[in-house]
C-alpha cells in the first residue's frame, strides 16, 4: 500500500509568544496511505496542519512534496499543488447554498449550473449524496462536512486533510465516511487523518505519527498496537478510570415533559415535545450529534428560554417560566457549552465571573451592592478546589487554557451545591487529565445527592459515567435507556443513523 | 393635470434627481456592509464629498470633474475608517461616529470663503426630440448624467453580487470572516476595497448635493442624508434594487413635503417644521416595519457585520 | 512589517496612558492643520490650553467659563457611557438635549410670571424628563421591533431640531419679543433662572449635578449589580443572558438614564447659560459628548477630566478665533481629530505591538 513518498515533514518547528506548537516535527506519508496524526487537544497537530495546507508559515524546517521542495505561501497554492483540506469547524457559509460553498473552495470553479452537475455526479459516486441548492445553514453537522469532503475531491486532491471529522457524525454516518475514505485511498489519494479517537484510527489508518506537546513522541502501525498502548503514548501517563460509589438514585428532582422550544438562532434546532427524568444521586446522559437542539435544551433548562411552568418541574414544582437566577435559587445550576462568552465573560477576571452566576446562592449581594470580599472568596475557594492553574483571581478568563478555565467553570456551579446541574459538552477541547478530573467532579456531585444531566456528543463519555443514556435527534428525545449493555449499533440507531440518507445508499456505501 | 399646483411628471422627475445622493451613498454602503463592515462614517464621507466636489467643480469650472473630486474627497475620508478598523483594530461603531464628527468639522473648514458661490451648472444629457415626449420625455429623458449613472451603479452591484465571483467572495467574507479566511481569502483586503468604494459613492452623492441639488455650498448642507442612507440599507435588507426603492420612496416624501411648503392652493396649511420633519419620521416608521418583520429579511443581514477580524493562530 | 498580538489580560498601564498619548498626538496633528492654515502652530495650540487658564489677561473671564461648558459635556456623556458600556448606542443625546430643554423651558414659562420656590425643581423634573422621554422612543422601538437604535435615536435629533424651530416661532415665542424668534429670557425670571451659585466660579446647578452624576455612576459601575451587569452585557451578551440579565431591561435603562441626563443638561443650559429657547440653542454639546464619553475611556473619573480638557478646547477655540482668527470649524476638525487618535492608539491596551526582525536577532 505504501509505494512512493508523497510528503516528506523534515524538522518543522513552530513558535507562538509562551508556546512552541511543533519542535522539530518529521514524518512521511505514502501515496495511497492513510495516515494517522495523533495527538491530544494543544499537543500541535492543527498548526502543523495548517503548516501544510499553507495557512501558518513554520519558523524552521522544510517540506517536500513527491520530492520537489514544498512551501505553500498560501492555501491556494497548497491547493494547486493537490493539497486540500476538511476542517473541523469554520469553513463553511450559512446563509450561502451548497454550490456556492463549494465554489468558494475552489481557485477555478466551472460556471454555477455546470458545478451543480458535478456535485451532484461526485457526491453520489461517493455515496455522500447532495443537493447543490440547499443553503448550508439548513444542513446537518454531517451534511455539511459532506460539502467539504466534496469540495475537495472535486479538485482531484492528491492528499487529503481531514481534522477531526468525525466528531459530528453518528457511528453509522463514520462507517460511511470510512467507506469513501478507504475508496479514495485504493485510487491513489493519500489521506492524513488528524484524530484523538483510537479505535477509528485502529480502523482506518495505514501509519500513525503521535504528537505530543508539539513533539514526535513515537511512530507506529495503528493495526499492531493496542489502543491502549497508544493511548499512552499520546498521553504520556497512564490515565485512571474515574471511580463512584454505588448507590440507590432517591425521588425523583427533574422532570421536563412536553417541552417544545423554537430556536431562538436563524439555522438552529426547535425542540419538540421533549420530556425525561433524573433522580437524585442519578447522571442522565444526553447524546447527540452537533446541532440536533442541544444548545436549545440547554437555554430551556438554564432558563435563559422560558417556557410553560409545568413544562420543567424541579421537585414536583413548575420552573419552565422562571429566570436563571431564579433557577439557581431554587436549585438548578447549568454550565452552557461555550465556556468563553457564554459560560463565562472573557475579558472579565476570574472573581467578577465567579459573581456571574454565583451572586444568588452565594449571597454575593447586599441591597443591590455587590460583597467584593465574599466574592473574591468564593472565586479563592473554586480555584483552589478545583486545582485551577492561573496567576491569581484578577487574571481574566481568556487568559486561562480552555481545561482550566473549564475546570473554573464547573467548578462555580458545582461549589453552589446545586440540587439539579445540568453541563453540556464538559469535556470538550479539555486535556485528558483535566477530562477525568471533571468527570469524577460530577460522579462526586451525584454521589452527593445531586440529579445530574451531561449533555456531550462524546459516546464514550457519556458510556462512562451516565446511568441512564437518551439520544437528541432533529430536537426529539428519545426513551432514557440504562446505559449498561448498551451497544454502539444501538447507541448509533438512537442518534438517527446516518442523517439524510436513505437505506439502500448506506447499504452501498458498506459494499 | 394637476393636484393643488403639483405636477405629477414634475414631481416623479424631481424625485428621481432628489433621490441620486442617498442613492449613490446607500448602494456604497450596501457593498461596504456585504463584506461584513459597519461605516456609521457615510454622513461624514457624503459631506466631504460635497465640499471637495463643489471646491473641485469651481476651480476648474467642469462639473464632471467636481464630481470625480466629490468620489475622491469620500474615499480619502475612508481612507482614515480603514486605518482605524482594518489596521488598529478599533471599534466600527465608534470610529464610524468620529468619520461624522471629523468629517463635519473638516469640510466646514474646507469650504471657507465658499459660501455664496455658484456652482458651474451640470447640464441635462441632450435626448434631442426624446425630451419632448409628454410626459414620459419629461420623467426619462431630461435628467443630468448623474441620474442614469446612480441607476447603473444599482445595476452594476446587483450583477456583481449575483453573478460574479468576486461578488461571491464578498458575501462569503461578510457571512463568516474566519471560514473565509481559512480558505485563503484576504479578508482584509477585500474589505478596504469595499470600504473604498463605499466612500467613494458616499462622496459621489455628496458632491450631487452641493453641485446640483441645492446647488451651493453651506456648512451642514448633506443634513442627514447619510444617516438616511444607512436606513434605506436595512430597509433594502441589503438586497440592491431594493435601494432603488427606498431612494425613491425616501426622495419622493422630500420632494412632496417641498411642493406642499410651496403651494398655497392645499386645503389644509401644516407647518413648514413639520414638513421638514416628515422625511425622518418616514425613515424610522419604515425602519420600524422592516425591523419588526420576522424571518428572512432580517437574515439577510451579513452575519459578521460590524466584526472586526484578527487573523490568531 | 509589523505583528499584533492579543494580550492575554488588557493592560492596566494603556487603559490610562492612551487618553494621554492620544492628546498629545492630536496637538501635534492639530499644529499641523493650524500651520497648513497659516497659523504659527505653537502659538495656536498655546492659544487654546493655557491661555484660557493662565493668561492674565483673560483667564478672569475664561476660566468660570471652563465649568459651565463643561458641566453639559459631563451629564451627557455619562449618560451615553452607560449605555456604551452595555452595547446600547444612543447616539442621538443631541436630540434629547433639545427636548429637555424645550420641556424645562415650558415649565418654567407656563407659570410666568408668577415668584415660587417650587418653579426651579419643576424644571429639572420636566427638563429629566422630556430628554427621557424622547429616549424612549429609540428604547422601545429596539425592544418591541428591534429596530436599530443608532439610526433612530441620530434620526430623531433632526425630527427635535424641527421641533425647537416651530416651538422658538411658535408656542414659547416672547410675546413682548417685537415679532422675533426666541423665547423670553429665563435669567431675568429669578424662579425660573439657573444662577451662578458662587460668583466667578461659573458654578450653577447643572455643574452641581454634574457632579453628583460623576460619583453616582462610579459607585454604580464599581459596587452595583446594575453595573455590574451592564459592563456583562457589553462584553458578553450571552454570558449576560446566563447571568439572567434581561436585555430589554437593560436597553429601557440604559436609554432612560442617558436620556433623562442629556435632558437635564439641556434644562441647564437653556435657563442658565444660555438663557432662551431659540433655533440654534442647541450647539452640539449632545455630539461631542460622545468624544468626551471615550475619551474618558467611559469611566466616570476619566469622563470628569475629559470633559473639563473638552471644555477648554471650546474656550480656547472661541479665543484663538478672536486673537488669531482661527476659523471655529477647525476646533470641531481638532476634536474629530482626537476622537480618532483615541480610537487608534486604544488598540495598545488589548494588543502588543511587536517587530518580528527585532525578535529573530534577540535569539
Amino acid at each position: 500500500m505504501t509505494g512512493d513518498v508523497l510528503l516528506s515533514i523534515e524538522g518543522i518547528s513552530k513558535s507562538y509568544p509562551g508556546v512552541k506548537a511543533n519542535d522539530d516535527v518529521s514524518f512521511r506519508i505514502g501515496a495511497g496511505e492513510v495516515h494517522a496524526l495523533l495527538g491530544e487537544n494543544g499537543a500541535g497537530k492543527s498548526t502543523l496542519v495548517k503548516m501544510i495546507y499553507g495557512l501558518v508559515k513554520p519558523d524552521e524546517g522544510r517540506m517536500t512534496l513527491r520530492g520537489a521542495t514544498y512551501a505553500p505561501g498560501e492555501p491556494r497554492e497548497a491547493r494547486s499543488l493537490g493539497v486540500a483540506m476538511v476542517f473541523q469547524h469554520f469553513s463553511l457559509f450559512d446563509a450561502l447554498n451548497v454550490a456556492e460553498n463549494v465554489a468558494l473552495g475552489m481557485d477555478n470553479p466551472p460556471p454555477m449550473r455546470e458545478l451543480a452537475g458535478r456535485i451532484r455526479e461526485v457526491s453520489e459516486g461517493y455515496g455522500l449524496p447532495l443537493d447543490p441548492s440547499r443553503l448550508v445553514g439548513d444542513l446537518s453537522a454531517g451534511e455539511r462536512q459532506r460539502v467539504e469532503i466534496v469540495r475537495c475531491l472535486l479538485q482531484d486532491p492528491k492528499l487529503l486533510i481531514m481534522d477531526e471529522p468525525t466528531s459530528v457524525l453518528t457511528p453509522q454516518e463514520v462507517n460511511i465516511l470510512f467507506g469513501t475514505l478507504r475508496q479514495l485511498a485504493a485510487e491513489g489519494t493519500s489521506i492524513l487523518y488528524i484524530s484523538h479517537k483510537l479505535e477509528e484510527i485502529k480502523a482506518l489508518c495505514d501509519e500513525a505519527t503521535i504528537l505530543r506537546r508539539g513533539k514526535v513522541v513515537g511512530t507506529c502501525t495503528p493495526r499492531e498496537k493496542s489502543a491502549r498502548e497508544m493511548a499512552e503514548m499520546m498521553v504520556g501517563a497512564t490515565l485512571n478510570a474515574p471511580e463512584r460509589a454505588a448507590a440507590e438514585p432517591g425521588p425523583v428532582a427533574l422532570t421536563v415533559s412536553g417541552l417544545s422550544v423554537a430556536s431562538p438562532s436563524a439555522f438552529g434546532t426547535s425542540l419538540r415535545a421533549i420530556g425525561f427524568e433524573v433522580r437524585q444521586g442519578e447522571v442522565l446522559g444526553i447524546g447527540g450529534v452537533a446541532g440536533n437542539g442541544q444548545d436549545e435544551l440547554m437555554l430551556a433548562l438554564s432558563g435563559e428560554i422560558r417556557t410553560a411552568p409545568d413544562t420543567v418541574k424541579l421537585h414536583g414544582r413548575g420552573i419552565g417560566h422562571l429566570g436563571p437566577n431564579e433557577r439557581r435559587k431554587d436549585g438548578v445550576c447549568t454550565a452552557p457549552e461555550e465556556r468563553l462568552g457564554h459560560a463565562a465573560a472573557p475579558d472579565m477576571s476570574l472573581a467578577e465571573n465567579a459573581f456571574l452566576s454565583g451572586s444568588v446562592r452565594k449571597h454575593l449581594t447586599k441591597n443591590g451592592f455587590i460583597d467584593w470580599t465574599g466574592t473574591r472568596a468564593f472565586a479563592e475557594d473554586v480555584v483552589k478546589t478545583f486545582d485551577v492553574r492561573t496567576p491569581g483571581i484578577g487574571t481574566a478568563a481568556r487568559a486561562l487554557s480552555g481545561g482550566n478555565l473549564q475546570k473554573f467553570v464547573l467548578g462555580r456551579e458545582i461549589m453552589q451545591e446545586p440540587e439539579v446541574i445540568v453541563v453540556n459538552q464538559p469535556t470538550w477541547g479539555v486535556d485528558a487529565a483535566a477530562a477525568a478530573f471533571i468527570r469524577q467532579a460530577l460522579l462526586d456531585r451525584a454521589s452527593a445527592g445531586a440529579a445530574v444531566v451531561v449533555i456531550s456528543q462524546d459516546i464514550d463519555e457519556i458510556m462512562e459515567i451516565a446511568d441512564r443514556f437518551a439520544a437528541l435527534n432533529e430536537g426529539r428525545l428519545s426513551e432514557p435507556v440504562p446505559t449498561q449493555g448498551l451497544t454502539i449499533d444501538q447507541i448509533g440507531l438512537m442518534l438517527g443513523g446516518a442523517h439524510g440518507m436513505h437505506e439502500a445508499e448506506v447499504h452501498h456505501a458498506h459494499s | 393635470m394637476d393636484f393643488y399646483g403639483i405636477n405629477p411628471a414634475v414631481l416623479i422627475a424631481s424625485l428621481m434627481v432628489a433621490s441620486v445622493p442617498i442613492m449613490l451613498a446607500a448602494i456604497g454602503e450596501l457593498v461596504v456592509e456585504k463584506a461584513g463592515v459597519l461605516n456609521l462614517g457615510v454622513e461624514g464621507m457624503m459631506i466631504m464629498g460635497a465640499i471637495c466636489g463643489f471646491i473641485t467643480a469651481v476651480h476648474s469650472g467642469s462639473p464632471m470633474l467636481g464630481f470625480l473630486g466629490g468620489a475622491a474627497g469620500g474615499a480619502v475620508l475612508s481612507v482614515l475608517f480603514i486605518l482605524l478598523t482594518q489596521v488598529f483594530l478599533a471599534n466600527q461603531v465608534a470610529t464610524g461616529l468620529a468619520l461624522t464628527l471629523f468629517g463635519l468639522g473638516l469640510s466646514s473648514l474646507l469650504g471657507q470663503g465658499y459660501n455664496g458661490i455658484k456652482p458651474p451648472a451640470t447640464k441635462p444629457l441632450p435626448f434631442g426630440p426624446l425630451t419632448d415626449i409628454p410626459f414620459f420625455g419629461r420623467i426619462l429623458f431630461s435628467h443630468d448624467a448623474m441620474v442614469y449613472i446612480s441607476i447603473a451603479v444599482i445595476a452594476a452591484v446587483w450583477a456583481m453580487l449575483k453573478y460574479t465571483r468576486a461578488g461571491l467572495i464578498l458575501r462569503a467574507v461578510g457571512e463568516s470572516h474566519d471560514a473565509a479566511h481559512a480558505l485563503g481569502y484576504k479578508v482584509v483586503r477585500i474589505r478596504v476595497l469595499a470600504i473604498l468604494f463605499g466612500g467613494a459613492m458616499a462622496g459621489l452623492g455628496g458632491a450631487y448635493v452641493s453641485l446640483v441639488r441645492v446647488p451651493q455650498w453651506t456648512d451642514g448642507i448633506t443634513a442627514g442624508a447619510g444617516w438616511i442612507a444607512l436606513a434605506i440599507v436595512v430597509f433594502a435588507s441589503w438586497k440592491p434594487w431594493r435601494v432603488l426603492i427606498g431612494a425613491y420612496l425616501f426622495g419622493g416624501i422630500t420632494v412632496l413635503q417641498l411642493n406642499l411648503q410651496a403651494s398655497n392652493s392645499f386645503p389644509i396649511k401644516i407647518p413648514v417644521e413639520y414638513l421638514a420633519m416628515s422625511p425622518y419620521l418616514i425613515t424610522i416608521l419604515v425602519l420600524v416595519i422592516m425591523s419588526s418583520g420576522r424571518g428572512r429579511a432580517s437574515l439577510n443581514a451579513p452575519a459578521a457585520l460590524g466584526q472586526n477580524f484578527h487573523a490568531s493562530r | 512589517m509589523l505583528i499584533l498580538e492579543r494580550r492575554p489580560t488588557p493592560s492596566r498601564f494603556w487603559a490610562w496612558g492612551t487618553p494621554i498619548l492620544a492628546v498629545i498626538l492630536t496637538m501635534i496633528a492639530g499644529g499641523l492643520m493650524f500651520a497648513i492654515l497659516g497659523k504659527d502652530p505653537f502659538e495656536a495650540i498655546r492659544t487654546i490650553f493655557w491661555d484660557p487658564l493662565f493668561n492674565a489677561q483673560f483667564a478672569a473671564y475664561s476660566r468660570p467659563q471652563l465649568l459651565v461648558k463643561a458641566a453639559p459635556l459631563i451629564l451627557i456623556a455619562i449618560g451615553l457611557s452607560l449605555g456604551f458600556r452595555a452595547g446600547i448606542w444612543n447616539i442621538g443625546a443631541e436630540g434629547q438635549y433639545i427636548m429637555g430643554a424645550i420641556c424645562g423651558a415650558a415649565v418654567g414659562l407656563a407659570f410666568y410670571p408668577m415668584e415660587a420656590w417650587f418653579i426651579f425643581p419643576l424644571m429639572v423634573v420636566a427638563g429629566a424628563l422630556g430628554g427621557l422621554i424622547w429616549a424612549m422612543i429609540p428604547a422601545i422601538l429596539k425592544t418591541q421591533f428591534r429596530t436599530n437604535e443608532i439610526l433612530v435615536s441620530l434620526l430623531l435629533v433632526y425630527v427635535a431640531e424641527n421641533i425647537l424651530a416651530s416651538m422658538s416661532l411658535g408656542l414659547l415665542r416672547n410675546p413682548e419679543g417685537g415679532g422675533f424668534p426666541g423665547s423670553r429670557n429665563l435669567g431675568q425670571y429669578p424662579s425660573a433662572a439657573n444662577h451662578e451659585l458662587i460668583a466667578g466660579t461659573g458654578m450653577h446647578w447643572g455643574v452641581v449635578a454634574a457632579f453628583i452624576t460623576v460619583i453616582a455612576s462610579y459607585i454604580l459601575l464599581q459596587r452595583h449589580i446594575l453595573g455590574f451587569q451592564i459592563k456583562l452585557a457589553g462584553q458578553a451578551p450571552r454570558a449576560a443572558r446566563f447571568a439572567g440579565v434581561s436585555p430589554n431591561r437593560l436597553v429601557i435603562l440604559c436609554m432612560a438614564m442617558s436620556g433623562g441626563l442629556a435632558g437635564l443638561a439641556g434644562m441647564f443650559e437653556v435657563a442658565g447659560p444660555a438663557g432662551q429657547i431659540s433655533i440654534d440653542f442647541n450647539v452640539g454639546y449632545g455630539f461631542t459628548a460622545i468624544i468626551v464619553a471615550f475619551l474618558g475611556r467611559l469611566n466616570p473619573v476619566g469622563i470628569l477630566l475629559a470633559g473639563l480638557l473638552m471644555a477648554l478646547t471650546y474656550i480656547g477655540g472661541e479665543l484663538a478665533q478672536f486673537m488669531l482668527g482661527l476659523p471655529s470649524a477647525a476646533i470641531q476638525a481638532f476634536q474629530g481629530m482626537l476622537l480618532f487618535f483615541l480610537l487608534a492608539v486604544d488598540l495598545l491596551s488589548n494588543y502588543r505591538i511587536r517587530v518580528p526582525l527585532l525578535i529573530k536577532e534577540a535569539r
